[in-house]
């Protein structure tokens, strides 16, 4: 076959960035991968850790914890200790992707590939990013926190907003709505509705804290309504709609974090899926390149090399072992996927008549668009895939004297093994279920949160370091039961309770 | 179509903020690491950044999440030899955690440090932090150091941006006037001589004296255009002159005693505590000199090699030190222009009338002209008379005057501090 690379060298310019962009997005549209436009912006590696630090946002109000992050990378990059992430995309229309300039012009247009194409029809096409998060108003939305937290630090000073921030983003993972959509972020109407609302809420906090000591009889404490009259899992809107000692400015501190949260929540709960769709993606985009004779058999060889490390996955008695490399399972289940409409075997079959067989492009399209990692892992994952990550199960129960293997990769095993591992995606086992169960509006105002333990799992110490940070928003006691089988077993207090002393 | 943007010559110190902010944040842990590196510290590199490290419980930032217990499920790639049922010995310690997956494994014990790098500027900031330079009131010219230009009037010289439009037309005008205001009142008789001769009978009229009288009015004026508009000496310029900015100077004079009683260790202390005093004049004046004067029975002034490192041995008389010192500070230092500072080590040893001859010294010629005199007396022993004598100059001068006492290297941070601590206004 005749080949005419776009280049042959490992020199990147900005237009052979471009060329290659415009072939990578011709055979994506041969694909059918529909994305965002693209920016992409060529930076440098101080660039890439200020990117890094914060959190991929590009930008961000200011908090010491970034610093920290920042000190962090910094330190360990200047110590060689870690190499920087090639790429970083943004969930934005346009879509965002940075470009080191360290890199070399393989490595820049694996990730176009990658990034510019793969996360990007990702965010664009995944239920989870179109229902949670608002590509076209994030940025502003970002600029709009940045600009406020700045000003409030201006007016109360730094540290009373360093302090609010604290609290808010120990809850911060408590700042989403898991079930219902919220209302879209736009910065415009943001800052518009921003004073009402300020105004507005402040009123409304005040109603509910119109407590006139009235003469009131036992039973009609009795027949108060419980308040909240369900219980809240959003807890940090919770307390920006209802913590009675907050200033206006600070509720809307909450607020801020709290969309952050919630901008961030479809991504902690498809990082397998993501990966893995901009894996494939940027695999296959590139062999068809490769195909086509577009690129050289050097440059084949250097992505491959970078492909297989991003990909590897160590075993579990390695030293170099960190947990299941979403890349790794990412990206076999999609391959896996298509292996299986298209060459499926009698046992894909039996696991998968419904997509066995069927056209791969719409059958992947599909799983990307509908799918989290939990439910993507209990649909697609094969015995094949099981059987290649040699994936066991294993159970630690405190109970026991030791760790049981209760399931391996064998026939009787897939079943429980696909839904130990979609378990471990699951957010809400990974993470403890605490919601505000109630408020003691006519006492002494506590607030009293419920933990429901999953499979006995207790909550760590450092719970009531969060509480303390609870407290601070909150403004009276708070009080965490940890719940198993209606039975309390674990109680946290802030500030700490001290058994039978008379309060004062 | 993408757009390709080129962001490398954006700022890159996005995060320097976030960094103040953290630094700021953990101002305590940073200065306490800090002050521990002074006192650990070699003299040569106390003027490096230097590696922070902060246990990483407390920059945590808490959040929700499991402790150890209950029944955890995971599940791990590259089995190799396990089937259904096996039983597995819990690892050391790890009861409960099961690994990674449940996010157990960050509340796990014994985590390294959260360590990081400030750079020597704010190590410095750090290492001198609340303290102040004692009486820092002279502010006085140095002459050489930084200049600003102020305008001084006009010159006749100078680049052709700063040319004086103005001035310069003006004085090109009164150079025409100068140089044609003869041949102008030639002209003008002239002119008033044939205005004469054509108001009389044309029939009467001298034509040829006219002709005559028409020609010379032409040359004249002729003459008098030839003067140029504007010529090179018009030209005046603005004169811009450099002007040094008031700066202040401070002269330290270190007086150290290396008799026979000195030890290294001794020397050592003393050694650092002038380091520290000469790095902190350093940041607090634009020009700072050092005057080194080392003594035993007599006093000399050297060079910083010497004073640190060359060894004496013999009596002690603490007085010469002092009289040399006020010798110089007459010769080269006069107070009208530097602020003068002071810093004496010794182990206290001295001749004993000698004390008093200290004191008259101090009282009479020293203390009135310095901004501060310090003295650290380095000894686990009693104090002797040096000391005694000391302290009567400490009630004179409360202000200008303190002594301490040390005893080992890590006392001297502190007492540094206690010595230039901040005075309340």
């Amino acid at each position: 076959m005749k080949r005419d690379p776009i280049s042959t060298t490992s020199e990147w310019t900005f237009e052979l960035i471009q060329e290659y962009d415009r072939h990578i997005g011709q055979i994506a549209e041969e694909y059918g991968l529909d994305t965002y436009p693209n920016q992409i912006e060529v930076i440098s590696s101080e660039q890439m850790m200020d990117a890094y630090a914060s959190v991929g946002m590009p930008l961000g109000y200011n908090h010491w914890s970034y610093g920290k992050q920042f000190l962090n990378i910094e330190g360990s990059y200047s110590r060689g200790q870690m190499g920087l992430a090639y790429e970083i995309v943004i969930n934005s229309n346009p879509s965002i992707a940075y470009l080191m300039e360290e890199n070399t012009m393989t490595m820049q247009a694996l990730v176009i590939a990658h990034a510019c194409y793969g996360h990007n029809s990702f965010f664009k096409g995944n239920y989870l990013f179109r229902t949670w998060t608002d590509a076209d108003s994030i940025i502003d939305y970002l600029l709009f926190a940045k600009n406020y937290v700045a000003k409030c630090e201006e007016r109360y000073g730094i540290d009373e907003v360093e302090a609010v921030l604290d609290s808010c983003h120990a809850l911060m993972n408590y700042g989403v709505d898991r079930y219902k959509r919220p209302y879209p972020i736009s910065a415009e109407a943001e800052k518009q509705r921003q004073k009402e609302r300020e105004e507005y809420m402040q009123k409304q906090v005040n109603d509910l804290w119109r407590t006139i000591p009235k003469a009131t009889t036992a039973d009609e404490t009795e027949s108060q309504p419980r308040f909240p009259a369900e219980p809240q899992e959003n807890l940090l809107y919770f307390i920006e709609k209802n913590a009675p000692l907050l200033e206006p400015w600070q509720r809307e501190v909450v607020r801020i974090v709290r969309k952050i949260a919630q901008y961030f929540y479809p991504q902690r709960q498809t990082q397998v899926m993501n990966e893995g769709w901009a894996c494939f993606w940027h695999y296959t985009l590139l062999n068809e390149l490769y195909d086509r004779g577009l690129v050289t058999d050097g440059f084949m060889l250097e992505f491959l090399q970078s492909h297989t490390s991003v990909v590897y996955q160590p075993p579990y008695d390695s030293p170099y072992y960190n947990g299941i490399n979403p890349y790794t399972l990412g990206f076999n289940m999609m391959m896996d996927i298509r292996r299986i409409c298209e060459h499926p075997t009698e046992e894909d079959k039996r696991w998968f008549p419904d997509i066995a067989g069927s056209d791969w492009k719409e059958t992947l399209t599909f799983a990307m668009r509908n799918f989290k990692d939990e439910s993507f892992i209990l649909q697609f994952l094969s015995p094949k895939i099981m059987r290649d990550l040699k994936l066991f199960c294993i159970a630690d129960d405190d109970r026991k004297k030791d760790i049981e293997v209760t399931a391996i990769h064998d026939e009787e095993g897939y079943q429980r093994v696909r839904e130990s591992l979609a378990g471990l995606y699951n957010l809400g086992n990974r993470e403890p279920n605490i919601q505000v169960h109630s408020v003691d509006v006519r006492g002494d105002r506590s607030l009293t949160l419920h933990h429901m333990q999953h499979s006995r799992k207790p909550m760590a110490d450092s719970s009531e370091e969060v509480l303390r940070h609870f407290h601070r928003l909150w403004g009276f006691d708070i009080h965490l039961h940890s719940i198993h089988n209606n039975e309390i077993k674990q109680s946290f207090h802030c500030p700490p309770q001290t058994p039978k002393e008379p309060a004062e | 179509m993408s757009y390709i943007v080129d962001r490398r010559l954006n700022a890159k110190n996005k995060s320097a903020v976030n960094r103040q902010r953290f630094l700021r944040r953990y101002r305590q842990h940073i200065k306490k690491a800090v002050s521990e590196a002074v006192t650990n510290r070699s003299i040569k590199d106390i003027d490096k950044g230097e590696q922070i490290s902060i246990p990483t419980k407390d920059i945590s930032e808490p959040v929700f999440h499991h402790g150890r217990g209950g029944r955890v499920e995971n599940v791990l790639p590259g089995n190799k030899e396990f089937v259904r049922g096996d039983h597995i010995p819990r690892p050391p310690g790890g009861a409960g955690g099961g690994g990674s997956g449940s996010g157990a494994s960050d509340s796990g014990e014994g985590m390294d440090d959260f360590v990081f790098q400030i750079t020597q500027e704010e190590f410095l900031d750090f290492m001198f932090e609340d303290l102040e330079l004692p009486n820092l009131v002279k502010r006085q010219l140095v002459g050489d150091e930084d200049f600003k230009f102020r305008r001084a009037g006009i010159a006749n010289e100078g680049n052709p941006g700063q040319i004086n439009i103005v001035r310069s037309l003006r004085s090109a005008n009164a150079r025409r006037i100068a140089l044609t205001g003869k041949k102008r009142r030639q002209l003008k008789e002239i002119e008033a001589q044939i205005e004469a001769l054509e108001n009389e009978d044309p029939v009467l009229r001298n034509h040829q004296k006219l002709e005559v009288l028409m020609e010379e009015a032409a040359r004249l004026r002729a003459r008098i255009n030839r003067v140029p508009w504007l010529d090179d000496f018009d030209l005046k310029y603005n004169l811009h002159v450099k002007q040094p900015i008031p700066r202040s100077k401070a002269v330290m004079f270190c007086l150290m005693d290396v008799s026979g009683s000195m030890n290294q260790a001794t020397k050592d202390i003393a050694k650092r505590f002038f380091i520290l005093l000469y790095l902190f004049l350093q940041r607090n004046y634009e020009h700072t000199e050092v005057v080194f004067i080392r003594h035993h029975t007599s006093a000399k002034e050297v060079d910083e090699q010497e004073f640190f490192y060359s060894r004496e041995t013999g009596g002690t008389i603490v007085s010469s030190a002092l009289k040399l010192m006020k010798e110089v500070m007459q010769d080269r230092f006069p107070t009208s222009e530097w602020n003068i500072y002071g810093a004496q080590a010794s182990d206290g040893d001295n001749w004993n009338d000698d004390s008093t001859t200290c004191y008259k010294l101090l009282v009479d010629s020293i203390i009135p002209k310095v901004q501060y005199f310090s003295y650290i007396e380095i000894t686990p022993r009693n104090h002797q008379a040096l000391w005694e004598e000391y302290e009567g100059v400490r009630d004179a001068f409360p202000e200008a005057f303190a002594m301490q006492q040390i005893v080992d290297v890590s006392d001297i941070y502190p007492v540094f501090r206690e010595l230039f601590h901040k005075k309340a206004v």
